[in-house]
């Protein structure tokens, strides 16, 4: 209870090999001792007032800051010292004084409270310098392998630069090729183009004539048909059975609208027919044929995205397509497809038509094509050549853009990435990009999210990294990954966890954060008591 | 943690998938949730999932009933008075069937009225195990009986109970005042037990249609009881409720009976709402309904069923308090009307100027689906002595040990060992107290109960063994839904023993829980519940060491696919339907799961469980909280009331989630919540596995010094939480208090829910407003003063205080005249202080008088009552003295404690202090500060067990 109040305590120091014995209070640090002499009235730290010095430890709190009672319980602000001899000297608050917990290695804080503490600080500090001098070895191993690593980054980094000061160089060849290379193209594709179109031109007035003569044996055709009674005339009558005719479309064919359709004559015969022909062609249906069926939409093939790199831009035909398109209306659709011979390829439209095909090009036209269309391709290639060289350049310049660190030594981490399986999902980090979970037994990959900042402490930033707007959740926020770095000497992601739920917490180790041994030689203990 | 979905959402559970990553069982439960309130989108409870009275036949059959005559009539000459048992048959006079009604004088100013069917065609279940024994009776006397009725005494108080035969009603009477009238609006209706018409051979067609046995329509004539039954009898022999049909097969066997309370403006109980302490009347609206159900993301302010219910309302008015107990187990419905309701406070002047006006009046009607008519009527007069009365019929608030009034932390989940661990030094680290740590769902292998997850918690035993290290505990969940899985031992013992719940068809009863298909045990047998209490002990319940206590969740119980997300009232029960026992099933797990963790030590130890469902009785057994809550103002408000209405019908170990189970709290919220909390019985911090974390550490230093202020508030006053509780345990007293229990005659009290008192000594107006920067404090009493507990300054009873408050600020008054002690050594855990020094906090009344108690025990074993070792100290100040004084000379127990510091607030200067002690007299030292009259006695240091006297000259 209250008899052991001034216990004048025995400390041991190790100095030098000697030890030496201080008197004071119980639970003051040594660098306050000059506070607490015995033969003089005690002064609160904080000055606010003066006691009778066997106040002080007398388990009763008097000052307000506590400092009359170092070594109880009795103030709730006290702090109490131990020396733990062998180990590290600590604070702890006053309330940890006897009560039946053993807080100090070297037992003192429970001195009264019938806890069974042994001292522990031997092996503590024995356990401590293990720790600490396997961690000084790691620290020194991996403060060298984060030399290398800078030494890396440096050489990679001033490598990347070089590459790309070549690329610009190279780019601007290239540039230049391809800008050649456009020129030849278009001077390729005139005369190209002015073939073609005399070829089609003759083709299309072949077709014309063909067409023309079609229309007129259909007239024919038609003319006999309507003739019903074969007197050599159309009548009216004759041609009003024809329902299909009704100009207003109203589902009857009056007298007066077939009159209207034969330009006010009774009756035609086969030359006059030709003009009251024009003005039903589109709409008459032969008796001895089926009505035609309307013909079949073929659904477009699907639009075929050239095999190129993902993030450039689809390999841009329309221009050359647009340059043949104009006369071209039917034939918009294989242009894709071939460029070479559209005369062998059949259109749907034309499926339905009885017209020949384009006959094929002669060869001084082909001849035209061909150039053209190697000059096409060498452009083409060119300017891909182009785009690729821009992605890579624009790859070394953002991975250049990545804060990689003072000394640029996280560098190596950059398109890394760093598993970890549990027992229920592989976790997997990928420094400066993302964090992601997927489950072991089958499930898809979830995003723990994608490389937002450093964000460590004030002092030293590099310590954590944050990736965020990860896959959102259900009432919750997106997930987010903390990543904690420490010291190692190998890079390896050590745990995971989820300790609020979304917002996930990865340690993770690296040479890159090791910092430099202050001093080889392990502090000794205790020392800064003396 | 609660039913997160309707039931009938349950065919989309194993297809839909919110979140990726989450591949088991329950995160499918969640991704329901998620697509159901993504389309809602609101946040608060799908109303429709549950019943409205209308929804409810037998309400709605029962509530069609308006007063009138009664058709029952007394039987007189069948009238048999035994010594204490009067027995007298009534007769409805519609339908010829005879009742039974028996009538007993109880000990201690009770009466006691049982109505059943004279000859049911079966027996109709009455609630065993909620009554600790027969409630001994006191003889009852005819005083004078003619053909109108009986006229009984009831004692010496020159009360009467007047039977009147036709119509049948009972009036109890002191002198010249009604107290209470049961039957006086005629609304008494029996539904008899009968056959099927289907099966009835004999049948007379108006009996078999006639929904209500009292029905009695007068004003519409015989003319519409055909038309009237044929609509009502869809829901006499079968029932269905959205997808779920109730198959009835012993038909409507539904009661009801009126109270009418002349004078009575006020009633309060029933719990458990969501609502204010005083009780609405529930004219135009739906009644309070009773009935123990899982509710997802629970609304306020309505009269809803939740989680548990106690059918005991308390009537109070300035010259009496009374209670009426409806031991009724089954759904249950309470109407509440007043013909003041409504009026003005100038209307009812008015009337009272006019002299014409009717005396105010509170009728209330209660209605069960089945049993029978058991109420208990509890005279009072004083508060006190009707919470004595009904705690000498069902029972007191079990002793809780020391350490459960300390602060506990809980989160569905901590993750793993891990987790715990570093919460534990989180602690330390920031030098806040705390007693117990809580695993929620997931530390369980797969959610089979008993069992440790083995890949986060593959060493339980280390685990609790580094608690205890640190003298602290832990909980783990404990619910009584059981995984069907053969691979499961505690299933395959409750298959073989055939303990397990029954459905309609003698099959064993299964239903979607947290780990899937589960098997709920009958908890209502005995044999199941001694097996039950069996798995705890430690060789049973592998893992489990001393330190390891339980959390009884979901034990409405919560059925995920049921109707109304619990079990089907025609799943069996043994003879009984679900429909009988329901709202008493949760009080028999927890009943079972305390006594398993007495018998695990050998009957030494006292238990610690918490349950979210409950029943009368269910004090006995531990704690009890609010729910699923959520992190929202005005929840954090409701905490109050809903304690404060639990602690006036015996369940004192009440709180609520600190912080709100659902949603993340702001951080005003969550350090107005610790402060509120910290000065609630159960204080317990609990969020949902959706929020992020929150433990005191994560929102700052100024935040966090905030919070680790207020909890060592608490662990500063836990003598005096202790004290109350014994108090609690040994008398009924409710620990937290509204204001009108210890000031009945005061009228500003009756309606104060936003602040309360504990014991009798501390008022506390916690902060419950967003952006407070001042609350109004009631301080009652015109005689009295209330001193601040932080600054000593002194205020006057019955005014209305202003109190400017900033965020550290929690408003808490010492009464003038009580004597409170505390220990103001916090350490990091309650039982760490066990061997500390005690403060006395005398705060002196307008006469220089204060009286308060010490109560000291072992802090966790029965030997408090099996071998008297406690110290019961009575404290007085009278006379410039402070005495201590034993109250129980033949205990014995040795404490190490001392007195370390009296402060004597409102005292004036002494000139010396004396310590009379063993005959000697040796000075003390002491302290005035003039500024605010606070005497400090020095460091007296006599043992708290001792006798003493310390004189003030």
């Amino acid at each position: 209870m209250t008899c052991l109040h001034l216990l004048l305590t025995l400390v041991f120091a190790v100095s030098l090999g000697t030890p030496v014995e201080i008197q004071r209070p119980r639970g003051v640090p040594l660098t306050k001792k000059q506070f607490y002499e015995e033969s003089k009235p005690f002064t609160c730290l904080d000055g606010s007032r003066t006691i009778p010095f066997d106040r002080v430890n007398d388990d009763y709190c008097d000052c307000k800051d506590g400092s009359d009672e170092p070594g109880t319980a009795a103030c709730p602000n006290g702090s109490f010292h131990c020396t733990n001899a062998g180990y590290r000297p600590m604070f702890i608050p006053s309330s940890r004084i006897n009560d039946g917990i053993c807080d100090c290695c070297d037992t003192t804080d429970e001195y009264n409270s019938g806890a069974k503490c042994e001292n522990t600080c031997k092996e503590l500090g024995r356990k401590e310098r293990e720790v600490l001098q396997k961690m000084a070895e790691i620290t020194k191993e991996g403060f060298l392998l984060k030399q290398q690593l800078i030494e890396e980054a440096k050489k990679g980094r001033e490598e990347k630069q070089g590459k790309v000061t070549d690329m610009q160089e190279n780019k601007k060849q290239l540039e230049e090729k391809v800008e050649a290379l456009r020129t030849v193209k278009e001077a390729a594709e005139q005369p190209e183009k002015e073939a073609k179109e005399r070829h089609l031109k003759a083709w299309e007035e072949q077709k014309a004539a063909i067409r023309l003569e079609k229309d007129k044996a259909k007239m024919a055709e038609a003319f006999l048909e309507l003739d019903d009674n074969s007197d050599g005339f159309v009548s009216v009558s004759e041609l009003q059975s024809h329902a299909e005719l009704d100009p207003d479309a109203d589902g009857t064919l009056t007298e007066t609208e077939v009159q209207g359709l034969m330009g006010g004559a009774a009756q035609v015969d086969t030359s006059t027919f030709e003009s009251v022909w024009t003005n039903i062609k589109d709409k008459y249906h032969s008796e001895s044929q089926p009505e035609e069926p309307a013909p079949v939409e073929t659904p477009p093939d699907e639009v075929k995205e050239p095999a190129v790199d993902n993030d450039s831009e689809p390999y841009p035909e329309d221009d050359i397509s647009e340059e043949d398109d104009e006369d071209e209306d039917d034939e918009d659709d294989y242009h894709e497809d071939d460029d070479k011979a559209p005369p062998t390829v059949k259109t749907p439209e034309k499926s339905h038509e009885d017209e020949e095909a384009m006959p094929p090009y002669d060869p001084d036209t082909q001849a035209l094509i061909e150039a053209a269309q190697k000059a096409r391709d060498d452009f083409e290639d060119s300017e891909k050549a182009l785009r690729v060289m821009d992605d890579q350049i624009r790859n070394i310049e953002k991975e250049l853009s990545f804060d990689f660190g003072p000394d640029a030594e996280f560098t190596y981490m950059y398109s890394q990435c760093y598993e970890l399986s549990t027992s229920e999902y592989i976790y997997r980090l990928c420094p400066f990009n993302r964090v992601s979970q997927k489950p072991k037994y089958g499930g898809s990959e979830t995003n723990l999210g994608i490389w937002g900042s450093w964000s460590g402490p004030e002092n030293n930033k590099y310590l954590v990294m944050k990736y965020e707007h990860g896959t959102g959740c259900w009432q919750g926020p997106n997930r987010s990954t903390t990543v904690k770095l420490t010291c190692g000497k190998e890079t390896v992601v050590t745990s995971t966890s989820e300790p609020s739920r979304c917002e996930y917490l990865m340690e993770f180790t690296t040479p890159a954060v090791c910092q430099e041994p202050a001093n080889t030689e392990p502090s000794p203990h205790g020392h800064e008591e003396l | 943690m609660s039913a997160m979905f309707e039931g009938n959402a349950l065919s989309a559970m194993q297809t839909s998938h919110c979140h990726t990553s989450l591949n088991n069982y329950r995160m499918g439960l969640l991704s329901v949730v998620c697509v159901s309130l993504f389309f809602s989108s609101t946040f608060a409870v799908d109303r429709g999932n549950f019943k409205t009275c209308d929804q409810s036949a037998f309400c709605k059959r029962q509530r069609a009933l308006k007063p009138g005559q009664s058709p029952y009539r007394a039987l007189l000459e069948t009238l048999e008075l035994s010594d204490s048992r009067l027995t007298l048959q009534l007769i409805n006079d519609n339908n010829k069937v005879h009742l039974l009604l028996e009538l007993y004088r109880l000990q201690g100013n009770m009466t006691r009225v049982k109505i059943n069917e004279l000859k049911p065609l079966k027996p109709r279940f009455e609630v065993p195990d909620v009554l600790i024994a027969e409630p001994p009776t006191e003889p009852l006397s005819v005083l004078s009986k003619d053909d109108n009725g009986v006229v009984l005494s009831l004692g010496a108080e020159n009360q009467r109970l007047i039977v009147s035969a036709r119509p049948f009603r009972l009036d109890i009477m002191e002198g010249p005042e009604v107290l209470l009238s049961l039957n006086s609006r005629g609304l008494l209706a029996f539904e008899h037990l009968r056959l099927h018409k289907d099966t009835q051979a004999q049948a007379d067609g108006a009996e078999v249609k006639e929904s209500v046995d009292g029905d009695q329509q007068q004003d519409e004539g015989k003319k519409d009881e055909d038309g009237e039954s044929e609509k009502e009898e869809d829901g006499l022999w079968e029932e269905t409720f959205k997808s779920h049909t109730d198959t009835k097969p012993n038909g409507p066997t539904s009661i009801s009976l009126d109270f009418s309370l002349p004078g009575v403006e006020h009633v309060y109980g029933i719990p458990e709402h969501a609502d204010d302490l005083k009780l609405k009347t529930t004219d135009g609206g739906d009644p309070y309904r009773l009935y123990n159900l899982d509710v997802f993301q629970y609304e306020l302010y309505n009269p809803m069923a939740l989680y548990g219910s106690i059918p005991v309302m308390l009537a109070h008015n300035t010259q009496r308090t009374m209670g009426i107990f409806w031991l009724n187990a089954a759904e249950t419905w309470v109407d509440i009307s007043s013909n003041t309701a409504g009026k003005t406070v100038f209307g009812k002047m008015l009337d009272f100027v006019q002299g014409s006006s009717e005396k105010p009046q509170t009728d209330v009607r209660w209605i069960s689906e089945s049993g029978i008519i058991d109420v208990f009527i509890m005279l009072g007069p004083k508060p006190s002595k009707v919470f004595s009365q009904y705690a000498s019929l069902t029972g007191t608030q079990s002793f809780p040990p020391l350490a459960s009034l300390g602060y506990h932390q809980c989160r569905w989940n901590y993750n793993d060992q891990e987790d715990v661990k570093s919460v534990d030094q989180g602690f330390d680290q920031h030098d806040i107290p705390y007693d117990f740590i809580w695993l929620d769902i997931e530390h369980a292998d797969g959610k089979r109960y008993f069992t440790w997850d083995p890949h986060k918690f593959p060493q339980p035993k280390e685990m609790l063994q580094g608690l205890m290290d640190k003298r602290r505990k832990m909980v783990s969940i404990v619910d009584p839904h059981i995984r069907v899985d053969s691979g499961y031992k505690i299933h395959n013992e409750i298959t073989s023993k055939d303990f397990y719940v029954k459905n309609k068809d003698g099959k064993n009863y299964e239903g979607w829980c947290w780990p899937g298909n589960s098997g709920y045990p009958d908890f209502t047998k005995p044999e199941m519940r001694a097996w039950w209490a069996s798995m705890f002990a430690y060789d049973q319940y592998e893992g489990s060491m001393e330190n390891l206590f339980t959390w009884n969740d979901m034990n409405e119980p919560s059925v995920f696919n049921g109707p109304e997300v619990t079990m089907h009232k025609d799943a069996l029960h043994g003879k009984w339907e679900h429909r009988d026992i329901h709202n008493i099933y949760g009080l028999y797990v927890q009943m079972a799961t305390a006594e398993g963790q007495i018998q695990r030590s050998g009957g030494v130890e006292r238990p610690f469980v918490l349950t979210r469902a409950f029943f009368a009785g269910s004090q006995r057994y531990g704690a009890v909280w609010t729910g699923d809550n959520a992190a929202e103002w005005d929840h954090l408000k409701i905490s109050i009331p809903m304690c404060l209405s639990l602690g006036l019908v015996g369940v004192s170990f009440c709180g609520a989630d600190v912080g709100g189970f659902f949603k993340n709290p702001s951080t005003e919220l969550l350090v107005r919540w610790y402060q509120t909390g910290a000065y609630q019985p159960f204080f317990r911090a609990h969020a949902h596995l959706d929020t992020t974390r929150r433990e005191p550490w994560l929102f700052g230093p100024e935040n966090t010094a905030l919070i680790r202020e207020v909890i060592r508030q608490r662990y500063a006053l836990l003598p005096y939480w202790y004290q109350l509780f014994y108090q609690a345990h040994k008398t009924g007293m409710p620990v937290m208090r509204p204001l009108w229990v210890d000031y009945p005659k005061d009228t500003a009290t009756f309606t104060i829910d936003d602040e309360f008192l504990i014991g009798s000594d501390l008022l506390v107006h916690p902060v419950t407003e967003e952006g407070s920067r001042g609350v109004t404090a009631y301080l009652p009493g015109a005689e009295e003063v209330w001193y601040d507990v932080h600054t000593f300054q002194k205020h006057n009873g019955a005014q209305n205080l202003y109190i400017p408050v900033t965020l550290s600020s929690i408003p808490v008054f010492q009464r003038g005249g009580s004597i409170i002690p505390r220990k103001d050594r916090v350490r990091r855990s309650s039982t760490c202080m066990e061997n500390d020094p005690y403060t006395l906090y005398v705060a002196l009344s307008p006469k220089k008088f204060a009286e308060g108690e010490l109560y000291i025990d072992d802090g966790h074993s029965f030997n408090y009552d099996t071998k008297k070792e406690f110290i019961h100290r009575s404290l007085t100040f009278a006379n410039n003295a402070l005495t201590s004084s034993n109250l129980c000379p033949d205990c014995n127990f040795l404490t190490s404690s001392w007195i370390e510091k009296v402060l004597i607030l409102g005292a004036s200067k002494p000139s010396k202090v004396l310590l009379k002690m063993d005959g000697k007299e040796t000075p003390v030292d002491f302290e005035f500060d003039t500024s605010m009259s606070v005497l400090t006695l020095r460091k007296p240091g006599m043992n708290a067990g001792a006798d003493w006297t310390l004189l003030l000259q």
